[in-house]
């Protein structure tokens, strides 16, 4: 299987995502003015900061090019990972709720947190256990998720919260601690913590590896039912 | 047509960057602000003012979080 | 200007008089305005070093892995597997003090610049940043938390990260603060790319951000002046960083490099495209054409000497071959990234300007570049103290436990963390050691192998003791590249300084260049590159003398670089290294409101190159669990500090006669690992429990120590 990373101007993260979804696939980079998705089986949007953040960060890579295809590719039930600012891009281009604002402390944060799992199943988390604590390091200005009170009850309902930050962690302000949600179909995930940073013992954890797993396994999984 | 268009964030949501200037403003001797919020200004030159809107809606603001109001300063 | 005669123009310009008489005999004419703004930059302490040359010259710059060393925009090593390790420290104190948050970012952008113009794919920032006292000056504060947000908004931005660096908090950078930042890229050895233009008939390109008045005359203005009232009105030329147009002129120029189309590359600093076409024309012994009617402006009615001295952010200059150039700007169309020929290789040894083909300044490169007079500085040690005493902080009553905390919750001694977490450290994901993990920042590299970096440099023993306190500054760096297991291969250095016209900083310079110059020699390492920040002096006086180093070493093995915090519980500490300290200069005497004067303890070279080679190889070997130089705050903090990283306690007797918070940077570590395995060493305690007790000292738990450390730097940012 194969997963495509976009690269905008301003992606940081690219290389990194490209290197972890290696180590359960194959992986190519996607160039922002190409349409074409080059048949991948998953895309994920990295992060970094995307056309410089300027306007509201995510909002100008949404309309690139590359973001039309990876609509439809989501529409059609493609599995779409976007961290960080490929959150920020995925909220803006409305493939998941809500929106992220600028933490509370109004500065960039740098933390190795802790991730609660909050449902250990589907397509990103399947391969966690329930509840369990996932060591990702966060890194941003922009990451308080937000979306009116009666979306998050929602969100809440429907079991789209899929990571919270673990009591203590919250680096910045999100509301109800969501670290990272899918959308209703549950093929669309974002997240603020940077799982392609916590693929390698020699630099931190490997609890990120679970994300990209969890995508492998589902990918073959529906391989095999066909 | 010359137009400005004001983006502020939305009634009720969290504004910390308005709360760090009413912070502030106190510490420097200026009392009795408060209700401060800050947001973006966009000036632009438009051929059509119609479009105006949809350009908010569409990338200038989001209607999420954010606020606008479209102010016209005639020909530009 | 018209309304000035020429000779009171050159002095506005910050030339003298003597100075302008010799460029009207080298030219054999008065030179035009055009001329004279290049000259005047040219020329300016900032670009010709012309009080600092002569005394380089001292410094040892060649070794067995060095690639390209001082001259070219950065120096660089071989680090082994085909690859080398480009670097380069450099000053931004005169801007970053007028406007914190663009002086710090523009700092960061520069360096960068220099480091991708050889070739090299930044991997690595660290900073050295100096301010004033940040509890009792609102102005130390802002300019603090101004300037990290600066460096972090343009290194965060593009995706580079920050690994390392130092603060110092010091009454005499309260008016010149000092931001230094380095900056480290990696690429495969034959893809350095050096600066020197060739080929007459190749053309020159201009790459990246328009053109516009930031910052004209800026170096002249702000980097060769000292800084008094009315800096207010100097923020019109500062420069505004943008790191996404570097980003993508960064991702161009590597592309472009590794697709082979360029004949050499030449990043944009100080005085802008009058100092790349110099430098270009001056290294490869050619002449350049430049016509600023092709320069693309941001700014209508620009001026031809205008264009020539902007410092507009996020450009480089290139030559290029002629049939290349159409490949080199489908490259930069890709990249979102204007690319515009505006000259070429000529001929003979004049860079020529021309406005619309029209020449407007004809000037022998030699003069730009080569014939600024270089100043004998007139050295004198002073003859009474140059720096106040600091305000006492202690009574004097103080206990060995209370003493402790005072100096763990130092400005200078507590955590870095509220800093380090606004800067991304782990972005390229080839960080194996962070900020405060260890004694040095440790990148792996393909194959298992390992880079260390650390920079290092205590002003106040330098002020101290000029000659023995910059080479403590190389011992100390060294020391801590030993800490995770690295052999130093190469140094670069900043040197901060007030007004070399003045004799008693004039021998601070003097002394500090000789001592950094024998400590490199005694340890090996050559000095691959610099820079210079004069003047740095208010109304009161000078900053303390502020040589900055940074050490590049490798490792082989990235899985075994080591940890500064205690490991395990039953480890046996041992103290390694010749370690006779004393208070002269320390932290403690600083607190006690000593003022910094006096001889440093001396160094024994070949005991402390043993020292060093011994926990190096303790640590390649996984003999030492962990190992932290013992600097600021003496062994004590150094305990505290081990405690405090590995989440445990400690139980030690101090050899007779030491002090516990006197300091000898360098020279001396703590270690800890298996009894049996440190059976050679000073053993003098074991790892346990929840808190450092030091027998007949004091005993403090962990958890209060580390409330201590944690809190400061928190509460003023």
């Amino acid at each position: 299987m194969k997963f495509g990373v976009v690269r905008f101007p301003g992606s940081c993260d690219d290389v990194d995502a490209l290197r972890a979804a290696e180590l359960v696939g194959e992986a190519e980079l996607l160039w922002h003015a190409d349409r074409d998705l080059h048949g991948v089986d998953a895309v994920i949007v990295p992060g970094g900061f995307s056309y410089g953040d300027y306007l509201r960060a995510g909002a100008i890579a949404r309309f690139a090019p590359v973001m039309e295809s990876v609509a439809e590719f989501a529409r059609e039930g493609g599995l779409v990972l976007g961290i960080c600012n490929g959150f920020q891009v995925l909220c803006e281009a409305r493939l998941l709720p809500g929106a992220l604002l600028p933490n509370v402390s109004l500065r960039f944060v740098f933390r190795q947190v802790e991730l609660a799992v909050a449902r250990a199943e589907g397509p990103f988390t399947g391969a966690c256990e329930p509840g369990e604590r996932l060591s990702i390091p966060v890194k941003h200005t922009t990451g308080r998720f937000y979306a009116p009170d009666d979306q998050l009850d929602a969100l809440d309902a429907s079991g789209q919260v899929l990571l919270r930050y673990a009591p203590g962690h919250n680096p910045n302000g999100s509301l109800r601690d969501i670290a990272g949600i899918c959308n209703e179909q549950g093929n669309v995930l974002g997240l603020m913590p940077h799982p392609e940073h916590a693929v390698d013992p020699l630099t931190g954890s490997i609890d990120g590896l679970k994300i990209f797993a969890s995508m492998r396994v589902h990918l073959d999984d529906r391989v095999l039912a066909f | 047509m010359r137009a400005r268009v004001l983006v502020r964030p939305k009634a009720g949501i969290l504004d910390p960057q308005g709360q760090a200037v009413e912070r502030a403003l106190p510490a420097l001797g200026f009392t009795g602000v408060s209700n401060v919020h800050v947001g973006r200004l966009i000036e632009l030159d438009v051929e059509d003012p119609a479009q105006l809107p949809q350009m908010c809606e569409a990338l200038l603001a989001n209607p999420l979080i954010e606020d606008y109001e479209i102010v016209a300063d005639g020909p530009s | 200007m018209t309304a000035f005669s020429p000779s009171r123009k050159h002095r506005a310009l910050g030339l003298t008089d003597s100075e302008y008489e010799l460029i009207v005999e080298l030219l054999g004419r008065e030179p035009n305005d055009v001329e004279l703004a290049m000259l005047s930059l040219m020329w300016s302490e900032h670009c010709a070093y012309k009080h600092s040359r002569k005394l380089l010259r001292r410094l040892p710059t060649t070794g067995p892995h060095v690639l390209l060393g001082p001259g070219e925009n950065a120096g660089a090593v071989d680090v082994g597997g085909g690859l080398a390790v480009a670097f380069k420290v450099e000053s931004h104190n005169h801007p970053s003090a007028v406007e914190p948050f663009q002086g710090a970012a523009t700092g960061v952008g520069g360096i960068l610049r220099d480091v991708f113009a050889v070739g090299a794919r930044p991997i690595a920032v660290l900073d050295s940043l100096r301010f004033g006292e940040p509890i009792t000056s609102d102005r130390s504060r802002y300019l603090l938390e101004r300037a990290v947000a600066g460096i972090g908004h343009y290194g965060n931005s593009i995706g580079v990260p920050t690994v390392g660096g130092e603060i110092y908090f010091e009454q005499s950078y309260e008016q010149n603060c000092l931001i230094n930042a380095m900056c480290l890229g990696l690429a495969p050895r034959e893809r350095l790319i050096r600066s020197a233009a060739a080929g007459p008939g190749n053309v020159v390109v201009l790459l990246g951000a328009l053109t516009g008045r930031d910052g004209i005359g800026g170096a002249s203005v702000l980097a060769s002046a000292e800084l008094g009232d009315g800096d207010e009105a100097k923020r019109p030329s500062v420069q505004i960083g943008d790191p996404f147009s570097e980003k993508k002129l960064m991702e161009c120029c590597l592309e472009l490099l590794d697709r082979d189309l360029l004949v050499s590359l030449q990043d944009l600093g100080a005085a802008g495209l009058t100092s790349a076409a110099s430098e270009m024309a001056s290294k490869g012994g050619v002449g350049l054409d430049i016509d600023v009617s092709g320069v693309p402006l941001r700014e209508p009615g620009m001026e031809p000497f205008e264009i020539m001295v902007s410092e507009s952010q996020e450009r480089m200059l290139c030559v290029v071959e002629p049939e290349r150039v159409g490949d080199v700007v489908e490259v930069c169309g890709r990249w979102e990234t204007l690319a515009t020929q505006i000259g070429s290789v000529i001929d003979g040894e004049l860079v020529r300007v021309l406005d619309n083909g029209s020449a407007v300044a004809e000037l022998p490169v030699s003069v730009l570049v080569d014939d600024c007079p270089l100043y004998d500085i007139a050295p004198e040690p002073p003859a009474k103290p140059v720096y106040a005493s600091p305000p006492a902080a202690l009574a004097g009553t103080e206990s060995p436990a209370e003493l402790l905390l005072a100096l763990l919750s130092s400005p200078n001694i507590c955590s870095r963390r509220p800093v380090f977490e606004q800067y991304d450290p782990v972005v390229q994901s080839r960080t194996v050691r962070r900020p405060q993990e260890a004694d040095a920042a440790v990148l792996q590299l393909p194959g298992g192998s390992a880079i260390a970096v650390s920079i290092d440099g205590n002003g106040r023993r330098v002020a101290c003791d000029p000659r023995a306190g910059a080479a403590e500054a190389v011992y100390e760096c060294a020391a801590n590249l030993a800490c995770v297991g690295a052999e130093p291969l190469g140094l670069t250095n900043c040197l901060n300084f007030g007004n070399p016209e003045k004799p008693h900083v004039a021998w601070q310079l003097t002394e500090a260049v000789e001592g950094l110059a024998r400590a490199c020699e005694e340890l090996g390492i050559p000095i691959v590159g610099g820079n210079v920040s004069l003047y740095n002096e208010a109304p009161n006086g000078p900053i303390f003398p502020t040589p900055v180093v940074g050490i590049v070493g490798s490792l082989p093995d990235a899985a075994r670089a080591g940890r500064s915090g205690f490991a395990s519980s039953g480890d046996a500490i041992a103290l390694v290294g010749p370690f006779e300290p004393s208070l002269t200069g320390s932290e403690l005497a600083k607190l006690r409101g000593v003022s910094p004067t006096g001889p440093l303890p001396a160094i024994d070279p070949t005991a402390v190159r043993a020292a060093h080679d011994a926990v190096r190889e303790g640590i390649r070997t996984a003999v030492f669990h962990s190992a932290h130089d013992i600097s600021e705050g003496g062994v004590a903090v150094a305990l505290a500090e081990c405690c405090i990283a590995g989440g445990v306690g400690a139980t030690v007797q101090l050899p007779e006669g030491i002090d516990p918070f006197a300091e000898a940077p360098g020279r001396a570590f703590v270690v800890s690992g298996p009894p049996s395995a440190l059976a050679g060493f000073t053993v003098i305690g074991e790892v346990g429990g929840d808190a450092l007790e030091i027998a007949g000292q004091l005993k403090l738990a962990v958890s209060a120590m580390r409330e201590g450390y944690d809190g400061v730097l928190a509460e003023v940012l």
